[in-house]
């Protein structure tokens, strides 16, 4: 029989997470840091929206591009969030969760050997989203001295002849870290003037602990050059029901449509019903549920001042950044030590990329109480290891 | 920061001053003298556990009593709401808009006993005209909390 499978697709790895996911699956009464999404359900008006839905019989497909009312909901949102507006008809593209939206814009605007710049540890879907629309990831290893936010240098020191993307995760998962306003001025003029082209993953966008989140689309030059990619999951609590959104240009959104057109048809309805409802209505909660990651956070950064772990000060998503280099471990054998002997599962940096090799993730998603056991059991296990080390 | 403190340690009061203080991103001197502030002020004014007595097999029976009232010359509403307030046996009282003026939450051993509470104590104030007794046959959320068994969260592990 011949191969059934593409080179393409086996030359691409497994995501290190999923790897870390199957030791974890077998060891059912462990506790846990690694979650990628929140610990609270989704707002009650939502859910609610999204039952009334369901009994109304609102079964069918909406329109390709998502239903209009939620596209008019997310242009509103968008100017008073992020100051910048878009035609919800022809510029903003319901998806199924950030992560088609990521897909299809580097399907829609990579040509075979353009190079992806890809700043890490970031997101795992970039580098084979890339690979997948024949381009090139080029992977910018992100320095725990600068917060692992992407300075002007390092972007230099990356672009070539082909480089067409830049994908910019902040605020970031797994390390944490958000870009100001300044900090992404610094980066518009290199941008433009070797006219790169930007998905602007903002997914964490709700979940920013120090002044307004910025998007580089608000900057001078950068709307007809940036796709926004936003969504449901994080902010409003709703991972499950899968639904996200991209804005942007018309030229770009419209041939991103069509991608999403033919796989996809669109993204479910009932999640879109039910997030109009969000936009409209869930405001205070929203700001509800990130002064409870703030509370959280702040009490995981003294924790590990109190514990001599280094780790900078995070400021955006569910996630702190924690250097483990001391233990002489990599990430995964720690990740692996802490999980066998004290049966807390943790991510290792590495998953994120090469970049997060001595770094572990620890999410914040979860009550106080279950934070509380966990980092309990965290700082046995380094008392230990390093009563190790001194014998 | 007075709303801060108060946000966060209305759902959980045992929190630790040390605690509080790093949450809210604030030293323990700051958080503890607004707290003792507060408690002189009669802003905090207690630190309650929430219990659900039906899981305990203890018995215990509450009543919602709305009470119609004549209000009296001067004080108004003030001076039979202070007379309900004085009794131990009652939890809350409540001013209200509406056909009723006061609403009464009571707690008792048996309905026997509430009964008697409305019979010779509630009645007979003289300002009051009628009583309309409710007892409660289940509490489902109480102070913003859910009283059910907590569910066992179903969430993966480990997600990117």
């Amino acid at each position: 029989m011949r191969d059934p499978l593409s080179s393409k697709i086996q030359d691409i790895p497994f995501s290190g997470i999923r790897k870390f996911f199957d030791v974890v699956s077998e060891m059912p009464e462990a506790i846990s840091l690694g979650v990628g999404e929140p610990d609270f359900d989704t707002p009650w008006v939502i859910r609610k929206a999204g039952i009334e839905t369901l009994e109304k019989g609102r079964t069918f497909y909406t329109s390709n591009s998502g239903l209009k009312e939620l596209r008019i909901e997310i242009s509103k949102y968008l100017e008073r969030k992020i100051h910048v507006k878009y035609d919800p008809l022809t510029e903003v593209l319901i998806t199924v969760g950030g992560s088609e939206g990521i897909d299809a814009a580097m399907r829609a605007m990579l040509d075979k050997g353009d190079e992806v710049l890809i700043p890490q540890p970031s997101y795992v879907s970039y580098v084979p989203c890339a690979v997948l629309a024949d381009g090139v990831p080029v992977v910018i290893p992100l320095k725990n001295e600068n917060e692992f936010k992407l300075t002007r240098q390092e972007l230099l020191d990356n672009i070539t002849d082909k480089t067409k993307l830049l994908v910019l995760p902040f605020p970031n998962n797994p390390t944490g870290s958000i870009m100001t306003g300044e900090e992404l001025m610094d980066l518009v003029d290199v941008i433009v003037e070797h006219d790169l082209f930007v998905i602007s993953d903002e997914i964490y966008s709700e979940l920013t602990y120090k002044g307004k989140h910025v998007s580089i689309a608000s900057l001078p030059g950068m709307r007809e050059r940036t796709i926004v990619i936003n969504g449901f999951s994080k902010g409003y609590a709703m991972t499950g029901w899968r639904l996200g959104y991209a804005a942007g240009p018309e030229r770009i959104i419209e041939q991103m449509m069509k991608i999403h057109q033919y796989c996809i048809m669109c993204a479910p309805t009932n999640s879109q019903y039910a997030a109009v409802e969000g936009l409209k209505h869930c405001d205070q909660e929203v700001l509800e549920m990130r002064d409870e990651y703030n509370r959280r956070r702040r009490y995981l950064v003294d924790f590990f001042k109190r514990t001599g772990i280094p780790c900078f000060e995070p400021f955006g998503a569910f996630y702190i950044f924690p250097c483990i280099k001391e233990f002489g471990m990599n990430s995964e054998d720690f990740a692996t030590r802490f999980l066998m002997e004290e049966k807390v599962a943790v991510v290792p940096g590495t998953a994120f990329g090469d970049s997060g090799e001595g770094f572990l993730r620890i999410s914040y998603a979860y009550s106080m109480e279950d934070l509380k056991e966990a980092l309990g059991r965290f700082e046995r296990f380094i008392k230990k290891l390093r009563a190790e080390k001194n014998n | 920061m007075r709303e801060m403190i108060l946000k966060a340690i209305e759902k959980n009061s045992r929190v630790d001053i040390h605690e509080l203080a790093i949450m809210l991103g604030t030293d323990d001197e700051t958080v503890y003298n607004e707290m003792v502030q507060m408690e002189k002020e009669n802003i905090i004014c207690g630190y309650h556990t929430m219990i659900d007595w039906d899981k305990t097999g203890i018995d215990k029976i509450s009543a919602l009593i709305e009470v119609k009232v004549t209000p009296q010359k001067d004080t108004g509403f003030e001076k039979i709401a202070e007379m309900i307030s004085n009794y131990p046996e009652v939890n809350s009282v409540y001013l209200i808009s509406g056909s009723y003026d006061i609403l009464v939450l009571i707690e008792g051993k048996t309905l026997r006993e509430v009964s008697l509470f409305v019979s010779e104590k509630l009645a007979s104030i003289d300002s009051v005209l009628s009583t309309a007794t409710h007892f409660v046959l289940r509490k489902y959320k109480d102070h913003g909390t859910v009283l059910a068994t907590k569910p066992v969260s179903e969430r993966m592990l480990v997600t990117p």
